[in-house]
């Protein structure tokens, strides 16, 4: 029998979960119902093959099941009359629902962590466990986080729309934490951003997408087998995905014509500068610090400065962007590493030397900390 | 089966053998260390005795509370003659013998001009639960 691929059925978690808001049902237990009918659904599937409306049949299964949960709580008998009763939902309604789960899952009530978690359940339909492997964290650990953050939202307004840029933000926290596991997170991260930029239009959201796709179209290039890291110079560009590429600069493009620009499409355009260069000699330097310059006067953002400084210093040489680095609060975790960076461009071997293994303790993870150890190692063994 | 701590130091423990600081070696030679960790790991696995490997970073600083509702007090950075720890193993293995014994290899990983740097790892047991047939 061929793998049973369970993605189609896992998009349809948040419209069948709204069905059922929709219908009278608390958040939490329909979430709870859903993922039951989920489990279901990939074990009937695998033997019977996929009926011709799944979505109809997750919402029929989701539904008794939900009814059950709340037959066997006495206590909310009463409500279950009022319940009893099914509208039909309309396309419209569908669209609506799923973007009030979107909404609901990055409620602004909720600490990052505990957005991702909900999101990852109840809009991406993966299991506690899927997300646990992928963080790293015990399964009873983040079934609590989950049932916490159910908590936090459930009662709210689902009647009233939330903010995109919320979403966005969660969605992008996903996409960065890498992944571990089973579960390929920066891949959800994609799947779900261009869920939400179907269901509602915004470049800003399209700039997103691009960035994520720009961003995952290199990654085989990335790093080496054993884990160790390649910088962007050092990358083989063969490597990376193309046909990811053309389509991120695709939505890219269409979403700067629309003239209302945010900080993912400009990290976007950054990105797609890059996609563009056979090597890094060839890359447009001079347009990658304008759009620094165009982000930074967006956010304002102290890692924005920093990444614009090492953009100088290919553009307008080492000296320049060092100069553009004293500009910069010397207390960022990547500083001393931009900084070593820069003053080896500029000749200076000892001093980068120095810098860099300053640097690797700094590190937010072992593969970068190793790699700046090599860097320093590098200079120490052959300047010497 | 018991479980083991294997834990290894920045700082802290008697002088190594082999101690040149590892920005002081090739780059050859800091790659060949990794793969030794990595191969390390992947050994434990294999034979059914892996359940945790984390690295720490040396940055950090003592905390304690400063006064009754516990606002924190903090003490770093960590000065340099304390001792510091920079990661560990926890093993599930017949007994002590084994688990010195894989602290043994560990310790052979190898450092400047490709010699093994006799690390000095530190091993400590945990406790377990009660036995069933304890009382």
């Amino acid at each position: 029998m061929d793998p049973f691929d369970e993605l189609p059925l896992r998009e349809l978690v948040p419209a069948v979960i709204g069905v059922l808001v929709r219908r009278g049902a608390d958040f939490a237990t329909a979430e709870d119902a859903v993922q039951d009918a989920l489990v279901e659904a990939v074990r009937t599937f695998g033997d019977t093959g996929v009926p011709r409306d799944p979505k109809g049949w997750l919402v029929t299964v989701a539904w008794r099941r939900f009814l059950d949960v709340v037959r066997s709580d006495t206590a909310r008998q009463r409500r279950e009359v009022a319940i009893d009763a099914e509208p039909e939902v309309g396309p419209t309604e569908d669209v609506d629902g799923t973007l009030r789960i979107f909404f609901l899952c990055a409620h602004p009530a909720l600490t990052p962590a505990s957005a991702v978690a909900l999101t990852l359940r109840a809009v991406a339909g993966l299991t506690t466990r899927q997300i646990a492997e992928a963080y790293l964290v015990p399964e009873a650990t983040m079934a609590q986080r989950i049932s916490r953050a159910k908590r936090t939202v459930t009662g709210g307004s689902f009647d009233r729309p939330g903010e995109l840029h919320t979403v966005r933000r969660v969605l992008y926290l996903v996409f960065n934490e890498g992944y571990t596991g089973d579960v390929d997170l920066a891949a959800e991260a994609i799947r779900l951003t261009r869920q939400l930029a179907r269901l509602s239009t915004s470049p800003e959201t399209d700039g997103l997408l691009a960035l994520m796709q720009l961003h995952h179209a290199r990654r085989s290039a990335r790093t080496r087998p054993d884990g160790t890291l390649v910088p962007l110079a050092e990358q083989d560009r063969a490597l990376w995905d193309t046909d990811l590429i053309t389509e991120g600069v695709a939505i890219l493009q269409a979403a700067l014509a629309r003239e209302r620009r945010g900080e993912f499409q400009l990290q976007a355009a950054i990105a797609a500068l890059h996609a563009d260069a056979a090597t890094t000699g060839e890359t447009d330097w001079v347009q990658v610090v304008q759009w620094y310059d165009e982000l930074l006067a967006l956010t304002g953002s102290p890692v924005v400065r920093l990444n614009r400084a090492i953009a100088v210093g290919e553009a307008d040489g080492a000296r320049a962007g060092l100069a553009a680095l004293a500009e910069v609060d010397p207390h960022l975790p990547r500083h001393r590493a931009a900084a070593a960076y820069l003053h080896e461009q500029a000749g200076d071997l000892a001093t980068a030397a120095r810098l860099y293994a300053e640097a690797a303790p700094l590190a937010t993870n072992v593969a970068e900390r190793t790699h700046l150890t090599r860097q320093a190692a590098r200079l120490n063994t052959h300047s010497s | 089966m018991p479980k083991y701590l294997i834990l290894k130091h920045y700082r802290g423990t008697p002088a190594t053998v082999n101690d040149v600081p590892m920005d002081r070696w090739t780059p050859e030679e800091v790659d060949a260390h990794m793969q030794f960790m990595a191969d390390f790991g992947q050994r434990l696995e294999e034979s059914g005795e892996y359940v945790d490997g984390q690295a720490l970073s040396p940055e950090g600083a003592f905390v304690r509370a400063g006064d009754a509702r516990g606002t924190p007090v903090t003490d770093g950075p960590f000065a340099e003659t304390k001792d510091l720890i920079a990661g560990w193993y926890i093993v599930d293995v017949d007994g002590w013998d084994r688990a010195a014994a894989l602290a043994g290899e560990l310790s052979l990983a190898p450092g400047a001009g490709g010699k093994p740097i006799h690390e000095w790892l530190e091993v400590r047991p945990f406790y377990g639960a009660p036995s069933a047939t304890q009382d």
